[in-house]
C-alpha cells in the first residue's frame, strides 16, 4: 500500500515549524506505524536528507515513549493502542496522513515529532512515590490489600505516562495522568501516610508546569492507549478537596 | 495552605468554585421556575408570592447580594480558566478530532455569555421594570392593598413574540449549559463514579429538558392565548366591560 505523509518538521524549539509531505510507497499493511516511519527515514537518509525525528523505545506498548498526533488523534485511529502498535492496515491505500507532535505549553517541541515530556517527571518527583521500606520478599504480603483496592490500583498503574491525555485534551490538561499516578498510590494502604502531601504537591507542580484545567469532557480517557478511566480524576478531585480541607485546619509546625 | 489559595489559585480549586457556584445557581433557577409556574394558577397566587418576596426588605437584598456574588465568582473563575486553558496550548493542531466531548461541553463559554446577556435583560424587564412603558407593569388589589400585578406583567410581556422568542432561545441555551454543567459538577467535586456516570449524564440531560419545558410553558402560554390577562382594570380599559358571567375572570369579579 501507498500513503502520503504530511509531517510536522521543526529543527528545534527556537525555530518555526512547518508541514512537509512525503510519499511512503510499497508498504506492508502489517507494518507498524513506526516501522513505516523507519522506511520513510531510510529513504530520506539515502537521499541525503534529514530523517524525521520521532520518539520511540520499546515498541510493544508499555514504555510510553512513542507519541504523535496522527490525523488529529493521539496514537492514531485505533482505540486503546499506542502509536507503536498501530498498524498500517488501520489506514487505507492512498490515505493522506497528518502527523504532528503532542502540543502543549508544558510539552515544548524538541525536534519534528518529539515533545519534551519532562514535566511529567517533575510531577512524579513531587509525589508519585511512596517512602517506605520495602523489606524482603515475604514482607510484600505483610500488609493486607483489599482485592478491590488492588484491582483499582492496578488499573491506574497501567498508565504508561505517554502524554496522550494532555495531547487530546482541548485544554492540554494533565489531570488523567496525575490522577492515575496519584490514584494508584492513594488506593493502596502503603500510600496512605503521604496521601495528602502527595495530592497537594502533585497539583502544585502540575499547575506550575503550565498544563490547562480539566473541563470534564473526557477526551483524555477516550484517547488513552491504556484506557485509564476518568473516574480517577473524580477520585483525585475528591482526594484534593479532602487534603485541602485538612491542610486548612492542620496544626502549625513548631 | 489557606482556603483562598486553594480555591482561586489551584486548578482543581477553581473547578470546585465553578461546581459549587453552579450548584447554587441551579438551585436558584429551580426555585425561580417553580415560583413562576404559579402563572397557571389564580393571579392572586403569584401576585401574593411576588408581594411576599418584595416585602422581605433587607433579607431580599441579602439574597440578591449572595446571588450576585455567586454569579460574579462563576463568571470570574470561568474567565480565568478559559485564559489559562488557551495559554496551555499556544500552538494548536492542524486538525484535532473530537473523540467524546459533547457539543454542550465545548460551547459552555458561548452559551454562558449569551445567558449572561439574557439575565441582564431579564432583570431590567421584570425586576427593575424599565424595558417597556408603564402600561407593561400594571397594579392590582390584593387583600385591599395595591400591589404589582405580576401575573398581568408576565402575560403582557410574553404576548410580544420578539420578547418571547428571545426568552425561549436564552432559556434553551441555559438548559444546554446545565446539561453539561450538572453532570460536570459531580466530577469536579469527586462525586461521580463509574457505577452511575452514565445515569448521571442522562439525568442531567433529562433535568435540562424538563427545566426548558417548564420555562417554555410559561412563555408559550401567554403567547398562544392559553393564559390571559385577568386584571379587571386592564380588561375594562381594553374595552371589555366586566360582567358577572365573564369567562375570563369570573371568580375574580364575583369575589370583588
Amino acid at each position: 500500500m501507498n500513503v502520503t505523509l504530511r509531517v510536522w518538521r521543526q529543527k528545534n524549539a527556537e525555530t518555526e515549524g512547518r508541514f512537509e509531505e512525503y510519499e511512503a510507497k510499497d508498504l506492508n499493511p502489517n507494518m507498524s506505524f513506526l516501522e513505516m516511519m523507519d522506511v520513510v527515514n531510510e529513504d530520506l537518509t539515502d537521499k541525503g536528507e534529514e530523517p524525521i525525528a520521532f520518539a520511540h523505545d520499546c515498541r510493544e506498548g508499555i514504555c510510553g515513549t512513542c507519541s504523535c498526533m496522527i490525523d488529529g488523534k493521539p496514537h492514531g485511529p485505533e482505540h486503546g493502542v499506542a502509536t507503536c502498535q498501530t498498524y498500517m492496515r488501520s489506514f487505507n491505500d492512498g490515505d493522506k496522513i497528518t502527523v504532528e507532535p503532542f502540543r502543549a505549553k508544558a510539552f515544548p517541541i524538541v525536534k519534528d515529532l518529539v515533545s519534551d515530556r519532562a514535566a511529567f517527571d517533575e510531577i512524579m518527583q513531587a509525589g508519585g512515590f511512596v517512602s517506605i521500606r520495602t523489606g524482603a520478599a515475604p514482607d510484600a504480603n505483610s500488609i493486607p490489600v483489599p482485592k478491590e483496592a488492588a484491582d483499582l490500583a492496578m488499573d491506574a498503574a497501567a498508565c504508561i505516562g505517554c502524554g496522550a491525555c494532555v495531547a487530546a485534551c482541548k485544554n492540554a490538561s494533565a489531570m488523567l495522568f496525575v490522577s492515575a499516578k496519584a490514584g494508584q498510590l492513594n488506593t493502596l494502604p502503603q500510600g496512605q501516610p503521604e496521601k495528602d502531601k502527595r495530592v497537594l504537591n502533585m497539583v502544585a507542580t502540575m499547575d506550575e508546569a503550565g498544563f490547562g484545567n480539566c473541563t470534564n469532557q473526557y477526551e483524555c480517557s477516550a484517547a488513552c492507549p491504556k484506557l485509564i478511566s476518568e473516574e480517577f480524576i473524580a477520585k483525585f478531585n475528591r482526594d484534593f478537596t479532602a487534603a485541602s480541607v485538612r491542610s486548612w485546619f492542620a496544626a502549625k509546625a513548631l | 495552605m489557606n482556603i483562598f489559595h486553594t480555591l482561586f489559585k489551584t486548578s482543581i480549586g477553581k473547578k470546585i468554585v465553578m461546581a459549587v457556584t453552579g450548584f447554587i445557581l441551579i438551585g436558584f433557577i429551580v426555585g425561580h421556575l417553580v415560583g413562576n409556574l404559579q402563572i397557571f394558577s389564580h393571579p392572586d397566587k403569584i401576585n401574593e408570592y411576588a408581594h411576599f418576596l418584595q416585602s422581605l426588605g433587607p433579607a431580599l437584598w441579602l439574597v440578591r447580594a449572595f446571588l450576585l456574588l455567586t454569579v460574579v465568582l462563576h463568571i470570574g473563575v470561568a474567565i480565568a480558566l478559559v485564559l489559562e486553558n488557551k495559554a496551555a496550548r499556544p500552538q494548536g493542531y492542524a486538525g484535532q478530532k473530537t473523540l467524546k466531548a459533547s457539543y454542550a461541553s465545548r460551547t459552555m463559554r458561548y452559551s454562558g455569555v449569551i445567558v449572561l446577556a439574557f439575565i441582564i435583560y431579564h432583570i431590567l424587564h421584570f425586576t427593575v421594570r424599565i424595558t417597556h412603558g408603564s402600561e407593561a407593569y400594571p397594579q392590582t388589589l390584593l387583600h385591599g392593598e395595591v400591589v404589582a400585578d405580576v401575573h398581568s406583567m408576565m402575560v403582557l410581556g410574553f404576548q410580544k413574540p420578539l420578547v418571547s422568542v428571545f426568552y425561549l432561545i436564552s432559556v434553551g441555551l441555559l438548559s444546554w449549559h446545565i446539561s453539561h454543567g450538572l453532570a460536570s459538577m459531580f466530577q469536579s467535586l469527586g462525586l461521580r463514579s463509574r457505577a452511575w456516570s452514565s445515569a448521571l449524564q442522562k439525568l442531567s440531560v433529562v433535568f435540562a429538558v424538563v427545566y426548558f419545558l417548564g420555562n417554555a410553558a410559561i412563555v408559550v402560554a401567554p403567547l398562544s392565548g392559553m393564559v390571559k390577562v385577568q386584571n379587571p382594570a386592564l380588561l375594562t380599559s381594553a374595552g371589555q366591560p366586566c360582567s358577572t358571567d365573564c369567562q375570563v375572570c369570573e371568580t375574580r369579579v364575583a369575589k370583588n
